[in-house]
């Protein structure tokens, strides 16, 4: 089977998962509800399509910068969560609920900050590895980072005004699409959309250096460059996704890993189908987040570390690293 | 016509590894690049490909500074074998041999990955992944990706490192028909015997200091080898005008 047959059938499940996406719930909608009079079409248009839209561009980003860190890294184990940007996120956020300022600006003082946390991410990520032209200090100083915000997020709980503020802080790390509109959408979608295309761009001077930084060097690449590159392309793309949606893990691990014996090793390869395939795997766990017994949902990022560990233990019994060796 | 390098001077960090070095590599001839660790063999090699800035001094092909190259022209024509030789992905040989013609990309590719592979006996690897090569075909698959770029200066880092003897002296004669093709060829080399055996010029290094440099036949002597490793170094006649040299603790 050719590429581009592989990636069409890549299309083809992603696009199966948007229809999912918009069918299911607690509210089933057969295609009859799609497409007129019926009532239940505010349904698909005020609340599943923004949702489908979300769901979609923040697996593709997440998947996306999951495969370009991973070859970025030349590490099978690399991810979006690894270099800070989601936990700078994520303290930005929390920082508006605990402060009582995210409804500020008409609903933008969440995002505002989410995105200002994961700029100050990518700021630090970029100045801290200016000396050393390394991915080691790269991966390093975005550890550092990721424990740094972790442990500024735990003590804005702990010093939260009242209840309410923790437990929205609480349910917000958890990540979800619950009750995202039209408004998340426009928001996240100019800052998700330019990150995803510069992270595509990459795949040439990965490529390189999985012959490592020397001989990619010598093969004409800009390592300067493709940090920046990697920082900024992660920084818009997950960083916005983060300040609408929480923190979902899992995606940027998962997918590239998956589609490795399918598309083949090579860095530039997998770019685009780690994009499609992170888009699928967010739209069919929030499908499932919806199907969850009982009035309420289960939270997206739940979801996915509930089938994503499994099924990631079960992928590395059955290869048994050969890939990676 | 030759890539030289101009009283270059290269201070990593607080350690000077390179020390007002001047040094030409022929093209059309073997340059072997001899000393003991941590005389600066790798940072010769590094600074004459353009991998690290001089801190003093310039490195220039036919007088043109390779620092004032556009990075494409200059991965074009300086191909660079590091030590290590790893892949960190297990692709397949035909996509590592590839990846040499990253600066190029144009009409003439397949054929430059076909010839590269052919050139090194590794046309019937081609589909393998690089994780199930044996270190010498391994060796083979990374010597065909630097010399499907074409490129007009081959520099290669102790190319046979972790290869047996056979192997060892198929990749020199491989090195050696790149020269006689009319690139300039530069390898790090810690075997003495194979040195002399493939060598037409050679550079000896110590601290950081090119000691003597020129042809084979005149800085590969007996004496200098002695000095420079701090070892017993003489020839030996093999008979039939074979020569090779004869190492013992001093």
């Amino acid at each position: 089977m050719s590429r581009p047959v592989r990636l069409s059938l890549l299309v083809a499940l992603s696009l199966a998962m948007v229809a999912l996406s918009l069918a299911a719930g607690k509210q089933w909608l057969p295609w009859a509800a799609w497409t007129g009079q019926d009532p239940r079409w505010a349904i698909v248009i005020e609340l599943r399509v923004p949702r489908a839209i979300l769901g979609a561009m923040l697996g593709a980003a997440l998947g996306l910068s999951g495969a370009v860190l991973q070859g970025y890294l030349r590490n099978p184990l690399a991810d979006p969560t690894v270099i800070g940007v989601s936990s700078c996120a994520a303290l930005g956020a929390v920082a508006a609920i605990v402060l009582g300022v995210s409804g500020a600006a008409g609903g933008l003082g969440q995002f505002g900050w989410a995105m200002a946390g994961a700029g100050g991410a990518m700021a630090l990520l970029g100045l801290l590895t200016a000396r050393a032209e390394s991915p080691v200090v790269f991966v390093l100083a975005g550890t550092v980072l990721a424990s740094l915000a972790g442990a500024l997020t735990a003590f804005l709980i702990s010093i939260a005004p009242n209840p309410y503020a923790v437990a929205e802080a609480i349910d917000w790390l958890m990540g979800a699409l619950t009750d995202r509109g039209a408004n998340d959408v426009m928001l996240a979608a100019p800052f998700m959309i330019v990150g995803t295309l510069v992270l595509l761009i990459t795949g040439r001077e990965l490529d390189a250096l999985a012959l490592g930084e020397d001989a990619a060097r010598s093969l004409g690449a800009n390592l300067t460059r493709l940090r920046w590159t990697v920082v900024l392309g992660t920084g818009l793309a997950v960083g916005a996704g983060v300040a609408v949606t929480g923190v979902v893990g899992f995606v940027g691990l998962v997918v590239p890993h998956v589609l490795r014996p399918v598309f083949g090793a090579r860095p530039s390869a997998l770019l685009l189908p780690s994009a499609l395939g992170g888009a699928a795997l967010t739209l069919a766990a929030d499908s499932l987040c919806r199907l969850a017994p009982g009035a309420g949902e289960v939270r997206l990022g739940v979801v996915m570390a509930l089938i994503g560990a499994p099924f990631f233990l079960a992928l590395l019994f059955r290869e048994g690293g050969r890939q990676w060796r | 016509m030759a890539l030289s390098l101009d009283s270059v001077t290269l201070d990593l960090g607080r350690r000077r590894v390179l020390d007002v070095v001047s040094a030409n590599i022929a093209p059309g001839r073997v340059t072997v690049i001899l000393g003991p660790n941590g005389a600066g063999k790798t940072s010769l090699l590094r600074v004459a490909a353009g991998l690290v800035s001089p801190s003093a001094g310039s490195v220039a092909i036919d007088g043109q500074d390779i620092g004032a190259m556009r990075r494409d022209a200059r991965a074009r024509s300086i191909g660079y074998l590091p030590q290590a030789g790893d892949v960190a992905w297990n692709m397949t040989a035909h996509n590592v041999v590839a990846l040499g013609r990253l600066a190029h990309r144009n009409a003439h590719d397949a054929v430059a990955i076909t010839a590269a592979l052919a050139a090194t006996d590794a046309a019937s690897l081609a589909d393998r992944r690089v994780g199930e090569l044996s270190g010498g075909e391994r060796a083979r698959v990374l010597l065909a990706r630097v010399l499907a770029g074409e490129p007009e200066w081959l520099l290669a880092d102790e190319p046979l490192a972790s290869l047996d003897p056979a192997h060892q002296l198929d990749l020199l004669d491989r090195l050696r028909a790149v020269a006689r093709g009319g690139a300039g060829v530069a390898v790090v080399l810690h075997d003495l015997a194979l040195a002399a055996r493939v060598a037409d010029d050679a550079i000896l290094m110590a601290g950081g200091r090119i000691v003597a440099a020129g042809p084979a036949s005149a800085t590969l002597t007996g004496d200098a080898l002695s000095t420079l490793f701090n070892i017993s170094a003489c020839w030996l006649d093999l008979g039939e005008g074979g020569r090779t040299i004869a190492i013992a603790p001093r």
